[in-house]
């Protein structure tokens, strides 16, 4: 299965990009390859899968902005609860996601401390989700107050999601003394890194950064980041440069508008990830979206479970209500998109109603209903 | 007072610190220097006039640590017989060359704790005041234990080790 993933970049190019929707534009030749523009009356499948903590409550949000605005998706949905065995996320839902090849989610928390396997990482392995993507932008007009407003942010982090540090070979070698297993492989490496290109192609955007470790894990991020100058040597018009990912996140909190595409390795993405979100007001307002290669996972930027403020009506959609619109696109659904992205932007600058996390007082529910109205 | 508790806490993890260091000011204490790559020479230079302007009692035992020396035999002994040091950067050649010359101070001298206070300071404005935190960091083993190696041509494989003291 893995071979057929990887043959030829150079002509699966456009199945890569087609996996992904653009946030602006998608030539017509790319989407036509795996979808044909939606008739009239024809409606969309999506998995959905609610998840724990506050998954259930801004999923619902989301059914219900996409209900007011007549939107042509039927829903899946799937629990899946935390087990104690590996095998939680069944083959029903993967057959589902397969089939649909787009799905919605809510946040899974995994327990610390615990044999208890991730779902997360089931998924991800069992469908490739080999990318992950948050766009993390403070150009939107919005009333919340972020400390670092005055500076443009618009970067993107590109996440290889299924190898390195998260490779889940772990051992005891003799009491008291643990070690894990980093793998990084040349071709993981190179399909994260022709998929940060080409999205940074498509994008228009200008750089790509490529972040590491490689002066102290000279073999793993030295292979990681090899490869990642070789495959930008066949985009000349995107500028590539790399950093070390100690001065990355010195320079993610000081000077964050230098930073345009992040192309990272699995854990320095998960940390930088989060980093981004936080510039740019929290776990609440970024999108996500994890991509295999026919499938696109769309969740929250930062996998925040909140389960602290669950099922207690705070939890702030925005960050999955954009993502739904991400997906929209991807589905080819751009003016139903325009409308629910449209109608989010509205709510948030406006200012009236808004969640905690934005310094407002409402409720999900007011918060819906206002994107809604 | 902070000298007091900060030479107890030293001395609960078993570094033995002379009571002269907390003695009068008369008598001179040796520290060894390490000047370090980069800026390292100049802000050690800087550190150099300052404390003779304010005639602080301390001699410096310079030695280099650079690529080409590595960590010597000199330095080792300096910072075992003085037991304290002050050092610049060192910057570790990304990809190939030498491993880690910080690494092979901590090595050397089981430096396990990596203590780094961030307080704001009066006169640089930064976007959060009043910051006072204090990053602990265990320093000679986890992800850095800089075992390598490729089980399989194209694939790189890094090993995280960590010990239950």
């Amino acid at each position: 299965m893995f071979r057929s993933l990887v043959s030829p970049f150079t002509r699966t190019n456009k199945k890569l990009l087609a996996s992904f929707g653009s946030q602006r534009f998608i030539s017509n030749a790319i989407t036509s390859i795996h979808y044909q523009p939606p008739l009239a009356a024809e409606r969309k499948r999506v998995t959905l899968i609610p998840g724990d903590g506050i998954g259930p409550e801004i999923c619902a949000s989301v059914m219900g902005v996409f209900q007011a605005a007549s939107v042509p998706v039927d829903w899946d949905i799937f629990e899946i609860p935390q087990g104690s065995a590996p095998g939680q996320v069944s083959q029903d839902v993967i057959a589902s996601i397969s089939r649909n090849r787009v799905a919605l989610k809510g946040p899974f928390h995994t327990p610390l401390l615990s044999n208890a396997p991730s779902r997360n990482l089931e998924l991800r392995k069992a469908l490739d989700l080999y990318a992950h993507i948050v766009p993390c932008q403070n150009t939107h007009p919005h009333k919340y107050k972020v400390r670092h407003d005055d500076v443009p942010i618009d970067l993107v982090v590109i996440r290889e999601n299924v190898q390195g540090e998260y490779s889940g070979l772990e051992q005891t070698l003799v009491p008291g003394v643990v070690q894990s297993l980093k793998i990084v492989s040349k071709e993981s490496s190179e399909r994260i890194a022709r998929f940060a290109f080409e999205y940074a192609k498509i994008e228009g955007r200008k750089k790509v950064t490529a972040i590491h470790k490689a002066n102290i894990q000279k073999q793993t991020d030295g292979l990681f980041l090899d490869v990642c100058r070789s495959v930008a040597r066949e985009y000349p018009n995107i500028q590539f440069n790399d950093m070390i990912v100690d001065n990355c996140c010195m320079q993610l909190v000081m000077r964050p508008d230098q930073f345009d595409v992040m192309l990272t390795p699995n854990l320095y993405g998960n940390l930088i990830t989060n980093v981004g979100a936080a510039l740019v007001g929290g776990p609440g307002v970024c999108p996500g979206v994890s991509v295999g290669h026919k499938v696109a996972v769309f969740e929250m930027g930062s996998h925040h479970v909140a389960a602290d403020i669950a099922g207690q009506d705070l939890a702030n959609p925005t960050g999955l209500l954009l993502s739904a619109g991400l997906m929209l696109r991807h589905i080819g659904l751009d003016s139903y998109a325009n409308i629910v992205e449209g109608a989010v932007r509205r709510v948030i600058a406006d200012g009236t109603v808004s969640t905690s996390d934005m310094g407002g007082r409402s409720s999900t529910r007011q918060f819906t209903q206002a994107v809604i109205d | 007072s902070n000298k007091t508790s900060i030479s107890s806490l030293f001395k609960t993890v078993g570094v033995s610190v002379s009571k002269r260091y907390f003695a009068s000011s008369s008598s001179q204490h040796r520290v060894t220097l390490i000047p370090g790559e980069g800026i390292g020479p100049e802000i050690s230079d800087a550190v150099v006039q300052v404390f003779k302007a304010a005639n602080v009692p301390i001699i410096w035992d310079k030695v280099e640590v650079n690529s080409q020396t590595g960590v010597s035999d000199a330095v080792i002994e300096s910072v075992n017989r003085n037991k304290v040091g002050l050092k610049g950067p060192l910057g570790t050649p990304i990809g190939t060359g030498h491993t880690s010359l910080n690494l092979a101070l901590r090595k050397k001298f089981n430096l396990f704790a990596n203590l780094r206070p961030s307080v704001s300071i009066d006169g640089v404005k930064t976007r959060y005041d009043n910051v006072d935190v204090t990053v602990i960091r265990e320093n000679t083993e986890g992800e850095y234990s800089g075992i390598e190696n490729s089980p399989v041509k194209g694939v790189a494989q890094s090993i995280k080790v960590s010990y239950f003291h």
